[in-house]
């Protein structure tokens, strides 16, 4: 059977999924052995559907699953969970509370490092960050604009915000006040 | 025999989605994070594929759950919970693009007629791409505004079946179409990617993509 580049284009998403009849399949390839084109074409569409199908090109956000559970739990009607997640909530709050109280008294009122650094909201408390003691930002550690990687030290975001880090406008965007 | 296994496999993890949903809707409602957490990842690229924005996806993500959750009474295990959850993420998150675009006229790709052929327009060599470019954001950026970029109908059939990999049966009962729409559909949606991406791919993804300076090759 001899066939035409039109004929191959027509039918390359079904010969990529093992959809053509036995006769078919081996004419394509056989087409394939002498068009450049059509073997381009082929090439280039495995390349899509294998970079597309790969986890990697979308990347889930840090923390995404904590937050989806979290506003899971706020809509459990009656759940354990729900009054469990609302009583850790709420002794988590008043621990933050005393613990922010004590800092500020430490610190001198848990401002920011910088008057012209923008404060974050909902960071996840226990999410692992770095700082570095000169300097005014937290990162996530993988974070690509650290400068001084040599002198890092990792802590709980909910101490780096209590000390009066903020977060990273690349890397925590997400967690800026507007 | 690995075939069988995993068949076994398979249906291991039916029954055993079908207990789990038995005992939320009788009121464990905890059980449902132990449902959902094998398609949380999946929930969120979904919205990402049609939304193209970390915030907007993470809240119809979260949207289209918390749906999943009160309306679990109404899953009748016709499709697998998987398959009810990704539609469910997929309706949402195409309505809020609807919003969001509601003033803006639909792809052009979309008011072509589906059963035209689509001939190729780049004929690069394009050999295999390895895969840890997509550890560059820049190429994750360039894929994902290239998806976004075809017509819903084409990147939804796309994003069933290449990036989730359903079967064309499941794709068209989700969409409501025929399976032929779907070998339709899919064969020009990975085309036009393909002649969308092509330029850029075959030499060392610079700024060389077409479509990043808003010029669609179709």
């Amino acid at each position: 059977m001899v066939i035409r580049c039109e004929d191959v284009w027509r039918e390359i998403s079904n010969y990529m999924d093992g959809d053509v009849d036995p006769a078919l399949r081996a004419a394509m390839e056989e087409h394939f052995h002498e068009c450049k084109d059509c073997l381009s074409v082929l090439e280039g569409t495995r390349n899509v559907i294998q970079l597309y199908g790969d986890e990697r090109m979308i990347p889930v956000p840090l923390g995404y699953s904590h937050r989806l559970h979290r506003r899971l739990e706020g809509n459990m009607p009656g759940s354990r969970r729900s009054f469990l997640g609302w009583m850790v909530a709420a002794a988590a709050a008043v621990v933050t509370v005393g613990t922010v109280g004590v800092a500020s008294s430490i610190s001198g009122g848990g401002k920011t490092r910088s008057e012209l650094a923008r404060e974050g909201t909902g960071v996840p408390p226990d999410l692992l960050v770095v700082v570095s003691d000169g300097g005014k930002i937290f990162h996530i550690p993988e974070c690509s604009v650290i400068h001084d990687r040599a002198h890092l030290r990792t802590l709980a975001a909910r101490e780096a915000e209590q000390q009066g880090f903020v977060p990273c406008v690349r890397c925590l965007k997400r967690y800026l006040k507007s | 025999m690995p075939d069988e296994a995993n068949a076994l496999e398979v249906v291991s993890q039916q029954s055993s989605e079908e207990m789990l949903i038995r005992r939320i809707r009788d009121g464990e409602h905890d059980l449902f994070y132990e449902l959902i957490r094998p398609y949380e990842r999946r929930v969120y690229a979904t919205a990402f594929a049609v939304l193209r924005n970390e915030a907007d996806a993470e809240d119809a993500a979260q949207e289209a759950v918390l749906k999943a959750f009160k309306n679990i009474r109404q899953f009748r295990g016709e499709a697998k919970f998987s398959t009810w959850l990704i539609q469910i993420t997929l309706n949402e998150a195409r309505m809020r693009k609807r919003k969001e675009h509601v003033h803006i006229m639909e792809p052009i790709a979309d008011r072509e007629d589906e059963e035209g052929n689509y001939v190729p327009r780049d004929f690069a060599d394009w050999r295999e791409i390895p895969s840890e470019t997509l550890e560059r954001k820049e190429v994750r950026e360039k894929l994902a505004a290239a998806l976004v970029s075809l017509g819903e109908k084409y990147r939804d059939v796309f994003v069933l079946r290449d990036m989730h990999h359903l079967s064309i049966e499941d794709t068209a009962k989700m969409l409501g179409i025929s399976t032929a729409s779907v070998k339709t559909r899919l064969l020009r949606a990975r085309l036009m990617l393909r002649d969308l991406l092509a330029p850029g791919l075959d030499a060392n993804w610079s700024s060389r993509l077409s479509f990043a300076k808003g010029n669609k090759p179709w």
